[in-house]
């Protein structure tokens, strides 16, 4: 296997044909490393469905070469099947089976006969706290737990590349990071994962993420990196008639966009602007600014140019 | 070789066990399983085999002789007809038909008296028939309204009319002593033609529309994506996905020769085992169009009005509705397309005639056909692909 998981030149889906044509992904080169957690990061029908889907070979791509796992596809898509697991952004399992009959079929399917199926599948309803619902109608579960559940069947043939598809969208922010935490555990056993989703503290946990706007990929790298290399500076403006002032902000060239946070307004200055502080001392009067250090919020509403600014 | 055996066996075992559960759980499937076959044979059985009362009746009566009148009255007696005219001559009596005045002429010869008594099993003879009177002719005719089928196949039962009374003593019966003249509709049908019938219809609508919608909902539901994600080969799935409606099926089978033969008294006059073999043929045939329909199709909908799509032609033309025989040329090669029209032969063929499967290959070759076709395009056809 190459040191890069996956790997994609150019690659495009075109839905529908002539003038009600749709580019859902857009020319994308990926390169992930083995053994990282990459994340695609955007907003609803931005094409990560779409990308993951080519990425598993259930869709041809319009155009471009894609490699998993050292397999080319769509050409090789059955080959790759064993080696790769997929959570589907839809809740895919059966809702009239049981916890444990789903995991059972999905042993099965995957080949784990008797005693093998039996101790893998008790072993992940022990891991993924399954246990008590595993008599269970699937469809009667929490969030939280079909969750788990999508996690522990996609899983269980130990897969080496796994695929999450907004894994967390239906689920609390306590579940949220408990569900975090497996998906680390799963890594540092040496699991490549590409997550997608829409929150950006989620994106913010992966090793190195893609940002994505209408299927073209605006920015990518380590958050860290991101962040750093943003091409703006946050300045947060506290007092009072905000939103009056954002007004006034936001016509102004050198300013991407000005959001409001409780009592304070969150300003991205372009790094075209020298001494920024001074600078927007013009427009804030005697109200107290201060320069913080940016989010991957600002380095999203940056590399999308403003547009998904609150 | 060993190993991929093995799992491929247990890949189509965890779907099959996967539907049968599902199923069992599936409240309106399960009850749809038993009730569409159960409702459907009551009301159709019933529907035409309803005894039909008081059908208005003429009289042609040019025997006038102690015979012919027990003869009217026993057929009034059974209260199928009421003689409401009388008439004087034959063409007059077909007259009548014709413009509808009369669902049915008995009609009774001048030398009624002397054809009865040539018959060698009339009680008054002994055992003896006249020798004079060879062939035996009928001894009168009923004259019967054919387009109107419900009527005609009561009307049948009355050439059996009890000729004991005639006779006035004991009579071995039964022995048709009326010869029965359809008009306009050449080929009669009744409960024992009907059930065999719906046999068929009711098979394929059900093994087509439950295989492809088992499919479809995978779709539907997003289960689908999950499952062409594994290693799962497309032949596994198809026949994992049919062999639980081949049980179905078999239920269904079951279910419908014991409602025909018990309420219906349809006689089986074939063996079991040939009957189930060409029902399994049948049902065979079937599945593999709903797999072929699954691939064809997006939503359980169109699903659905693509087995409506089959069905209509599967009544129409198969020879349920319309004699095979009596259909235009087009018409008989779009019949020997569908599976019915040749499950429809067979299993009239084993039901009614004890027809042998043997001297029914063709038939049986044909379901075989169909269904080898239908699994390998529709397992050419599905994709493990979404788009
Ligand atoms: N099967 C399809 N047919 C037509 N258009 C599609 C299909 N799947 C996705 N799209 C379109 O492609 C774009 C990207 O969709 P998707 O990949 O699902 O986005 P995301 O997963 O980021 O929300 C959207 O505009 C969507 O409407
Ligand atoms: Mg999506």
């Amino acid at each position: 296997m190459s040191a890069l998981a996956i790997e994609t030149h150019q690659m495009t889906r075109i839905f529908g044909h002539g003038k009600e044509a749709t580019t859902a992904v857009d020319h994308l080169d990926l390169a992930v490393p083995a053994g990282t957690i990459y994340g695609f990061l955007g907003p609803n029908g931005c094409g990560k469905s779409t990308s993951i889907r080519m990425l598993t070979g259930l869709l041809q791509p319009s155009e471009g070469d894609i490699s998993v796992l050292g397999h080319k596809l769509p050409r090789d898509a059955e080959a790759l099947r064993p080696q790769i697991g997929y959570m589907t952004q839809k809740f895919s399992l059966y809702d009239n089976l049981s916890v444990a009959e789903n995991l059972d079929f999905v042993g099965e399917i995957y080949g784990f006969a008797g005693r093998r199926r039996k101790a893998r599948t008790e072993e992940l309803m022990r891991l993924y706290d399954l246990g008590h619902h595993r008599r269970q109608m699937a469809g009667s579960l929490s969030g939280g737990q079909k969750q788990r559940l999508s996690l522990a069947a996609a899983t269980l043939h130990e897969p080496s590349l796994l695929f999450l598809d907004e894994p967390t969208s239906a689920v609390d922010p306590e579940n949220r990071r408990e569900f975090w935490e497996h998906l680390f555990d799963l890594s540092s056993n040496g699991t490549t994962i590409l997550v997608s989703t829409h929150y950006m503290d989620e994106a913010e946990r992966c090793h190195a993420l893609a940002i994505l706007e209408k299927g073209v990929k605006r920015a990518d790298g380590p958050p860290q990196t991101l962040m750093q290399d943003m091409g703006a500076t946050v300045i947060e403006v506290s007092g009072d008639d905000l939103r009056q002032l954002k007004q006034t902000l936001v016509q102004q060239d050198g300013i991407l966009s000005a959001a409001q946070l409780g009592t304070r307004l969150r300003v991205l200055v372009r790094d075209q602007i020298r001494e920024p502080q001074q600078w927007m001392r013009q427009f804030t009067g005697g109200r107290p600014l201060e320069t913080v250090r940016p989010s991957l919020e600002d380095v999203f509403v940056v590399a999308t140019g403003g547009r998904h600014a609150g | 070789m060993r190993v991929n055996a093995m799992s491929s066996l247990l890949r189509i075992r965890a779907i099959v066990s996967k539907e049968l559960r599902q199923l069992a759980r599936d409240r309106m499937t399960f009850g749809m399983i038993v009730m569409i076959p159960l409702m459907q044979l009551m009301l159709f059985g019933y529907a035409i085999n309803t005894d039909v009362r008081h059908v208005p009746a003429g009289l042609l009566d040019l025997s006038q002789s102690s015979y012919s009148r027990y003869l009217t009255a026993a057929a009034e007696a059974s209260q199928a007809v009421d003689f409401t005219r009388v008439y004087h001559s034959l063409t007059e009596a077909e007259q009548a038909i014709t413009q509808g005045e009369v669902k049915a002429v008995l009609y009774l010869p001048a030398d009624m008296g002397r054809r009865l008594l040539s018959h060698a099993d009339f009680p008054g003879n002994n055992g003896y028939a006249y020798p004079s009177q060879s062939p035996v002719q009928p001894v009168g005719q009923w004259l019967v309204d054919g387009s109107d089928t419900m009527v005609a196949a009561s009307l049948r039962a009355l050439r059996n009319l009890p000729f004991t009374e005639v006779a006035g003593q004991a009579y071995r019966q039964p022995v048709p002593h009326l010869a029965l003249v359809e008009y306009f509709n050449p080929e009669q049908r009744s409960a024992v033609n009907i059930v065999p019938g719906m046999l068929a219809i009711i098979l394929t609508m059900t093994m087509i529309m439950f295989t492809a919608a088992a499919i479809v909902r995978e779709r539907e539901h997003g289960n689908m994506e999950f499952l062409i994600n594994t290693p799962i080969h497309t032949i596994e799935l198809m026949l994992g996905k049919v062999v639980p409606y081949i049980l179905v099926g078999l239920i269904q089978v079951v279910i419908i020769l014991l409602i025909g033969h018990l309420v219906f008294l349809v006689p089986i006059r074939g063996g079991l085992i040939t009957l189930f073999t060409a029902a399994l043929l049948f049902i065979s045939a079937s599945l593999a169009i709903g797999l072929v329909i699954s691939t064809l199709t997006r939503t359980q909908l169109q699903a659905m009005q693509m087995t409506v799509f089959i069905l209509m032609p599967s009544i129409l033309l198969s020879g349920f509705m319309f004699p095979y025989d009596a259909m235009p040329e087009p018409a008989q090669w779009i019949a020997e397309a569908l599976p019915a029209t040749h499950f429809m032969r067979l299993i009239r063929g084993i039901i009614l005639r004890d027809a042998s499967l043997t001297g029914q290959t063709a038939d049986m070759l044909w379901l075989l056909m169909f269904t080898l076709i239908g699994l390998v395009f529709a397992s050419r056809r599905f994709k493990k692909r979404l788009d």
